[in-house]
């Protein structure tokens, strides 16, 4: 049980695919303007890595190891239509401004490791656990990006459901406060990448290489 | 002087190892070895001789140099500003207008930066190298006056920490932490780092002005020129006020509207005389930057279209506009960004000039191509090191072999 708990919290800190593994960066630059996109970002990608991890752990016995990338792409992309699908009938418009990286979740360097590393190994729920552990990790990353990103970016904390919610109180602007306009240029979530890895570095002893 | 010695020796043993203030020993150190060169002498044994120039000697040396920028700049702050009044007002008028706009942001910057610094050092536990000197001076000169202040010093935090103590403090950073303030000033609050409102102080707070009065810098007059106006009169560059043209010459002298420190020529080279003099800069970096410039100008003059009327402008009319003599001088020669080889230095500096002048022209959305064009040799002069050394590498091994 303990080894289970294990499986779902090592991705969020000491094993994170973004801060340790340095994977699926691509995306984090792209969608963490707004705090709501990085949400449904992460709510997607939890969907697609814990099912597909599940099914290629089903089916684990059964395939050929040469074909394997090849099956594990069709799972990835099947689930990943699916998502889409749901998103252009459901959420229309941030579908529409998440626009290509919906898409792009089947190039996701996080989702292919962890079916070649992982599922491909071990029993169906671990494997479901390892999928919401990493998916986890990969959402934290981005929703704290997202979140300094739009806060000193835009002054604004977006929310699904919820829409744009002022952070900055308006004295502020009265008083000459402007907007980092930096915040909103994707070199600004490389950037915030790096702070975060930085201090994770210097919190954790594990992580300091020699 | 003498006292103030002797009263740091005594204070001293507080600060030593076991001592009543013991934390505070780094912070000591940096103060005591800012006003007096360290009694550290060369060992008798070794062949090492040790020059009394440390770094912060060094740094001295530049921060002189930037001096009569930084004080034609405020003169030139006030000037801007009662031209544009229309008023006429005497010289001491001028400049004490001009140093109080300026000496605000002198200060924002240096306490911003330093402090930074300090905090850095007291966690590290390691003996400050004040590297931030000359930053701090070099802040306030590549700003335009009417930058709020406390952008100044957020943008000065940043810098100094993503830019320097991330990669282990002065010496080691791998960008001018002075032109890395200023990048981010520029993408951060491109409102308050172009256009024609804030490079003549009052401007941008609803000050009246007389008729037809435009703030905009001679470089982005020059970058706006049309082909019709090119074919009618040429280029030509106002000062503000009833479209009193400026000559080359005024230009050269510096009284135009533009940031702080950069707009006088003429002051930058006698700072470029004394880092030259006292062989703190490399003159080679100076005057390859300058041959690469006046290249990429001919180049460009010679092929320029009626689509980009900017290219006709003459080559010697890039040296004097905006930031490229200041960017030169003070920016591209820092030692601990530049490259470090000899060879290295020439195509450094070259590309510098080149790519300052390349951008300028070509990117409508960046006039100041300088400052793009040092932080981009910066990144790349470890690889130009790289390859002189591997170079000169492979020619002793083939004479070796030989």
């Amino acid at each position: 049980m303990a080894k289970n708990m294990k499986l779902v919290t090592s991705p969020l800190n000491l094993n994170n695919p973004i801060l340790v593994q340095v994977l699926g960066i691509c995306s984090a630059l792209a969608i963490t303007v707004k705090v709501e996109y990085a949400i449904i970002m992460s709510v997607s990608v939890l969907f697609v890595m814990a099912f597909a991890n599940v099914i290629m752990s089903l089916l684990r016995n059964t395939i050929p190891s040469r074909i394997r990338i090849i099956v594990q792409l069709v799972i990835i992309a099947a689930l990943v239509i699916l998502v889409d699908q749901v998103l252009k009938a459901y959420l229309y418009d941030v579908s529409k401004q998440l626009s290509v990286f919906v898409g792009l979740i089947i190039t996701n360097c996080i989702i292919m490791g962890r079916l070649e590393a992982f599922a491909l190994g071990n029993k169906p729920f671990e494997s479901f656990l390892d999928g919401v552990g990493n998916a986890g990790g990969y959402a934290l990353i981005l929703i704290i990006i997202a979140f300094v990103r739009e806060v000193f970016g835009s002054g604004t904390v977006t929310l699904p459901g919820l829409g744009e919610l002022p952070v900055i109180p308006q004295a502020f602007y009265d008083f000459g406060y402007q907007n980092n306009g930096l915040m909103i240029l994707p070199p600004a979530a490389l950037i915030v990448v790096g702070v975060i890895i930085w201090v994770q570095r210097s919190m954790t002893r594990e992580l300091i290489e020699d | 002087m003498k006292g103030l010695l002797k009263y740091i020796e005594k204070i001293k043993p507080n600060f030593e190892q076991g001592g009543k203030y013991e934390k505070w020993h780094s912070i000591f150190e940096s103060f005591e070895t800012f006003l007096f060169v360290p009694g550290v002498t060369t060992p008798k044994k070794g062949a090492h001789i040790r020059d009394a120039m440390d770094s912060k000697r060094l740094m001295s040396v530049v921060v002189i140099a930037l001096i009569p920028a930084l004080l034609f700049g405020m003169w030139n702050t006030g000037y801007q500003h009662f031209l544009a009044l229309g008023e006429t007002a005497g010289f001491m008028q001028e400049f004490i207008h001009g140093l109080i706009k300026v000496l605000p942001i002198v200060l924002v910057s240096y306490i911003a930066g330093l402090g930074t610094e300090f905090i850095f050092v007291y966690i590290k536990k390691k003996e400050i190298e004040e590297g931030f000197l000359v930053s701090g001076l070099l802040i306030p000169l590549i700003v335009p006056v009417g930058i709020p202040l406390w952008m100044v010093a957020v943008a000065t935090i940043i810098a100094v920490v993503i830019g320097k103590e991330v990669f282990g403090g002065t010496g080691m950073n791998i960008v001018n932490p002075a032109l890395l303030t200023r990048a981010i000033l520029f993408f951060s609050y491109p409102s308050k780092m172009s256009g024609d409102k804030i490079w003549v102080s009052g401007l941008d707070n609803g000050m009246v002005v007389s008729d037809a009065y435009s703030g905009a810098t001679p470089l982005a007059q020059a970058a706006s020129t049309s082909s019709e106006q090119l074919t009618e009169h040429g280029f030509k560059f106002f000062n503000g006020l009833e479209k009193e043209s400026v000559t080359f010459f005024d230009m050269f002298m510096g009284w135009i509207p533009g940031s702080i420190g950069e707009t006088s020529t003429l002051m930058i080279l006698i700072g470029a005389a004394i880092l030259l003099y006292t062989g703190v800069a490399s003159w080679k970096i100076m005057f390859s930057g300058l041959v690469g410039a006046i290249l990429m100008g001919l180049i460009f003059n010679m092929f320029a279209t009626d689509t980009n009327p900017f290219m006709a402008l003459p080559f010697y009319d890039h040296l004097v506009l905006g930031g490229f003599a200041f960017g030169l001088v003070f920016m591209a020669t820092d030692p601990v960004t530049a490259a470090q080889t000899e060879k290295g230095k020439w195509i450094y500096g070259f590309l510098v000039g080149f790519i300052a002048i390349l951008v300028r022209v070509l990117n409508p959305a960046y006039p100041e191509g300088m400052m793009l064009a040092i932080l981009l040799m910066n990144v790349f002069s470890p690889l130009i090191d790289y390859y002189v050394v591997r170079g000169n590498v492979k020619k002793r091994l083939k004479r070796m072999s030989a």
